[in-house]
């Protein structure tokens, strides 16, 4: 099977929720009542907006986590050649590891990585 | 025809010879397609209730309760009567939920973890699609459901969800770090990234084996990194019961909340899959050196079964986990991942260098 066949595994995936969805918003009964589609909370009425301002921590780590993440994207390739090249590749990576250690020291002292 | 349980290669080449050969090319093209589609399909549907029984009798065990044991022969036909109990629920729209983003987010969530399974290797010739670029291809997918999360939490205009879903973000993104980086050790050990190569690698010994310390370290972080990355406890922040009710998917019902519920057990076994490939030897059977009867014994079973066993085992591991530990909380959650995972990691990637460079692996 050849790479293509992806787009297979894209269509079943979407068939088996679709289909599930159609079935399910057909065959069930139903029955209407105004305080059944409320949003839960506690059983009370929902209180203000729920789209409101967030936490900045959860965008912190998430900019952290793309440095991170480009990161082992560039690890992968060298992973793969590191037993054929050998010394040289190993070098290469120690001045690479250096310079993501000095990133997360220096984010470590920062204090970025504690949750406040 | 030879249908050779230890290899489906030539099982595989003759179902495709044959099709094309009776058939315009067209039509043996989707015929095959649905073959692979429908068993795909099969097995995904199987293996997804047999881990949500699975995981209710464990947790039952472990606490000293016997569990569903009504629907059929020690209750195994109980979580086909859930299914078909939510398949016949009602579906209840939510007042100024986005409609849009709230349908969309379960398709997410199943095509992430359904198109991660293409690139197993489930035993000889037995994948779907085998990549050079295997394992990083599963990374990549199975790491799209952490979307379909957070548009669930985001769309149901419901304050628990939102936070559920927030947590599960920052979770995610960042446990997906240690996930990858220690793929990327075995990957250093294993030289290749295609799945079946690295399954191949390991035939004199596999790598939990060979990898000496740091392939034990890695496998050690990608444990605790892929519980957390499937939102299992005890890093199950997203779905707190005790604070979030059921966090994302709160404001889910019928079938929807079930393909949430599904793609969770998925994403488990895709991990616990991917541990048993790169860690303990994919379908390679256990040899032990000089152990000539022993040996072929263990090549007597049949390659599907080596890896499932490993898989479930990996999987048990990981219930285990869920029914032991506490929940911890997400200040606790994100410094075990940054201030202690990552740099063991890189450290860890390092000294596996230097194990392959030295020639210190066995």
């Amino acid at each position: 099977m050849s790479s293509e066949s992806l787009i297979l595994f894209f269509i079943v995936a979407v068939v088996l929720v679709g289909g599930a969805l159609i079935f399910s918003s057909l065959v069930p009964a139903k029955s209407f009542n105004p305080a059944k589609s409320e949003p839960y909370e506690c059983g009370i009425p929902t209180q203000g907006k729920t789209w409101l301002q967030f936490n900045v921590g959860y965008y912190l780590f998430a900019i952290l986590f793309l440095v991170f993440d480009v990161e082992t994207v560039f690890l992968f390739p060298w992973a793969v050649i590191m037993k054929t090249v050998g010394m040289a590749a190993f070098i290469e990576i120690m001045i690479f590891f250096l310079i993501l250690g000095l990133g997360l020291l220096y984010a470590w002292k920062k204090h970025a990585l504690i949750w406040e | 025809m030879t249908f050779n349980i230890y290899d489906f290669t030539s099982f595989n080449q003759w179902i495709d010879k044959t099709l094309y050969d009776n058939l315009p090319s067209f039509w043996a093209l989707i015929i095959e397609m649905t073959l692979i589609g429908v068993a795909f399909l099969l097995f995904y549907a199987v293996i997804g209730l047999f881990l949500v029984y699975a995981e209710r009798k464990v947790c039952a065990f472990i606490q000293n309760r016997v569990g569903p044991n009504r629907v059929g022969p020690y209750g195994i036909f109980q979580t086909i009567a859930d299914f078909i109990k939510l398949l016949m629920k009602e579906i209840i729209p939510i007042n100024n939920a986005d409609k849009f983003l709230f349908n969309l987010a379960p398709f997410i969530v199943i095509i992430a973890s359904f198109m991660a399974i293409a690139a197993i290797p489930f035993g000889k010739g037995l994948h779907a699609i085998d990549f050079n670029i295997g394992i990083f291809y599963v990374m990549a997918v199975s790491s799209l459901g952490v979307v379909g999360i957070l548009l669930a939490g985001w769309s149901s205009n419901n304050k628990y969800s939102l936070i559920g879903a927030m947590r599960s973000g920052a979770q995610i993104v960042s446990y997906e770090l240690s996930v990858g980086l220690s793929m990327v050790t075995m990957v250093i050990l294993a030289g290749s990234m295609q799945l079946s190569e690295i399954v191949e690698a390991q035939r004199n010994g596999w790598f939990i084996f060979t990898g000496h310390i740091p392939a034990f370290i890695a496998f050690v972080i990608f444990l605790i990194a892929s519980t957390a990355e499937t939102n299992r406890g005890p890093f199950d922040l997203a779905e707190a019961e005790s604070e979030l009710t059921a966090g994302f998917h709160t404001e889910y019902s019928g079938i929807k909340f079930a393909f949430f519920f599904l793609a969770e057990y998925m994403n488990m076994f895709i991990v616990a899959s991917i541990a048993a490939t790169i860690f303990w030897g994919g379908w390679m059977p256990l040899h032990i050196g000089g152990w000539v009867g022993f040996n072929h014994a263990m090549d007597f079973i049949p390659p599907f079964f080596w890896y499932m066993g490993k898989t479930l085992i990996v999987i048990f591991l990981m219930m285990w986990f869920k029914w032991t530990f506490p929940r911890l909380r997400i200040d606790q959650l994100l410094k075990l991942e940054w201030k202690y995972l990552l740099p063991i990691n890189l450290f860890n990637i390092i000294l596996m260098a230097l194990v392959v460079l030295m020639g210190w692996h066995f």
